[in-house]
């Protein structure tokens, strides 16, 4: 289809709305980072003097080595088992119909319907009454607890769309269950499991509830170790806490750039050909 | 095996229930342990105050008018800003859904707002919009305003802030709602003589509307649990004193736990009938396949 290339009224407007979103987001992101480098900065457009000396401090200061350790062995923690246990739940949801499915599937889509703060209370208490906060063991419990059922629901769309003829085919032809998962089903779903991974992996990063709830001192991420820097004001000077948030939203870049260029974010509910269009 | 386990297996087969069924007790052993039961508990709790009776620590939410305030705070941050991002995400979405040159670089830019985080976000939004920022700078400059225009450590500090988090996500669920949509429907419809206005709202937009609901459920679960940026950019004391905030303050700061669950239920409760409500109006729609053809 050919489009014309004189736009519409209305295409203009989206375009004008998507442009000024862009430039808001410019300017927050840009004023963290001048401020990040900036010396003083008070009442004018720009910084006094330049320096690279934040970044320095902020990496000393907040000890941010363990503290990107920390967050993450969280992340493979809970993108590992989150998938390793969701996939299988999921494919079952997918294929079956059985008594009691709907309410299994609901019982699932609760823990991301809840805002995290709301189970997260009690889940700290529970797992401080455990002896499991305040650990990395209880910062990944929790946060497993939102990923697996995030998982199994945009992994259910991806094992729809697999025609189930084609397990037939291969169950014809003798493969047990087991084949059919690894010859068959693994393969046409590494699409789907790695974007459902990177999702869990920038939901963990970006987790402040849980983690702030359930952390102990050594189990900070990244974002509970910003939030107390930032919540706990004039401690720290806020071109340091800038510095450290750049880094921060640099890393988390490169982790998302990176999975774009595996994964189409546009097909993660539903998978079209392209060229469809 | 006996001829009696075969005969069950047999049964339970006919009703749909046979061994792969075990795949799923891994996942629901963990949602059952980390979050019904602490649930559970938490409900206990809530009914076990300190003093009182059994609801007590409801009553005490409810008679106290700065806690009961809350929800309604809560709600006209979250309702509002889920609804924008939903909104603008549809004509945006559907203007991208095609290809063209550059498409992967807007989409990557819509994304970069959710590699932000919210301390980020917020820094951002005290920079950029404070009263010495570039905003209040540029509008001062031109003649647009006299005195810096109040943005942040308010209502719309917290707002803009949902906005920035909430949009890209919003979007990128439409976005791929929309993709999932066979365009050959549209084609169909168009050979027929329909225009683009009727392509939309008798296709395109029923055969959405349920990828819609979900996403508004999802945003809207995002931004009601706005905890971080209401104490960061917004004024935790006042205007943007969210629910989550009391659910803290009295698990946190009082040691209250009965009190902090009731809040948290209280909160979970509120929530959760704007989602039913939101469900329910789903179910009233279509949906089926989008795939068209032999979907």
């Amino acid at each position: 289809m050919k489009r014309s290339i004189v736009a519409s009224p209305a295409a203009w407007l989206v375009w004008g709305a998507v442009i000024i979103f862009f430039i808001g987001l410019a300017g927050v992101i840009g004023s963290v980072v001048v401020n990040s480098f900036g010396v003083r900065w008070f009442d004018s457009w720009l910084p006094e003097e330049y320096t690279t000396g934040w970044y320095g401090q902020a990496w000393d200061e907040f000890t941010l080595l363990p503290v990107l350790t920390v967050t993450l062995i969280v992340c493979l923690l809970v993108a590992g088992i989150s998938v390793l246990v969701g996939v299988p739940a999921a494919y079952v949801l997918a294929r079956r119909s059985f008594p009691g499915s709907r309410a299994l599937y609901l019982l699932f889509l609760l823990p991301i319907l809840m805002p995290p703060i709301t189970y997260g209370i009690p889940l700290a208490t529970v797992l401080y009454k455990y002896g499991l906060a305040g650990h990395l063991s209880g910062v990944v419990l929790a946060n497993l607890v939102p990923s697996i059922p995030f998982v199994i629901l945009t992994m259910t769309p991806f094992i729809e769309q697999i025609d189930p003829a084609v397990e037939r085919a291969a169950r014809m032809c003798g493969a047990r269950t087991r084949h059919v998962f690894t010859r068959i089903l693994a393969p046409l779903l590494i699409p789907g499991i790695l974007a459902s991974c990177i999702l869990v992996v920038v939901r963990t990063v970006g987790m402040f509830e849980l983690t702030f709830l359930t952390a102990g001192p050594d189990s900070q991420t990244l974002v509970v170790a910003l939030f107390y820097s930032m919540s706990a004001a004039g401690i720290r000077a806020q071109q340091s806490v800038d510095a450290m948030a750049v880094i921060y939203s640099l890393m988390m870049l490169t982790l998302l750039v990176l999975a774009l260029r595996f994964v189409n974010p546009t097909q993660l509910v539903a998978r079209v050909k392209e060229d469809q269009y | 095996m006996t001829a009696a386990t075969v005969a069950v297996r047999h049964r339970l087969a006919d009703r749909g229930v046979d061994r792969q069924m075990l795949l799923l007790v891994p996942a629901t052993v963990f949602v059952v342990a980390l979050f019904i039961y602490p649930f559970a508990y938490g409900i206990a709790v809530s009914l076990q105050p300190a003093e009182g009776g059994v609801l007590a620590a409801y009553q005490a939410f409810f008679a106290d008018a700065y806690q009961r305030d809350t929800i309604v705070t809560t709600l006209m941050i979250a309702l509002p800003a889920a609804v924008l991002n939903v909104a603008a995400s549809v004509p945006i979405a559907y203007r991208m859904r095609g290809r063209f040159r550059g498409k992967r670089v807007v989409t990557t830019i819509l994304v970069v707002p959710i590699t932000l985080g919210t301390v980020l976000t917020a820094e951002g939004l005290l920079n950029f919009l404070g009263p010495a920022g570039w905003l209040n700078r540029f509008l001062m400059t031109t003649g647009l305003t006299d005195a810096p225009v109040r943005l942040t450590n308010n209502y719309w500090g917290v707002f803009l802030s949902l906005v920035i988090t909430g949009f890209p996500f919003a979007f990128l669920l439409v976005l791929s709602y929309l993709s999932g949509i066979d365009p050959s429907l549209e084609r169909a419809a168009a050979t027929l003589g329909a225009g683009w206005r009727q392509r939309f709202f008798r296709i395109t937009l029923p055969l959405l509307a349920p990828g819609l609901a979900t996403t508004f459920c999802l945003t809207f679960v995002l931004a009601f649990s706005v905890f971080p940026s209401a104490i960061l950019v917004g004024d935790p004391t006042g205007s943007t004193r969210v629910i989550s905030i009391a659910a803290y303050e009295a698990a946190y700061v009082r040691y209250d736990y009965a009190g902090a669950s009731a809040a948290a239920i209280i909160m979970g409760a509120v929530e959760l009938a704007v989602i039913a409500v939101v469900l329910g109006l789903r179910g009233l729609l279509y949906t089926g396949s989008t795939a068209g053809g032999k979907g």
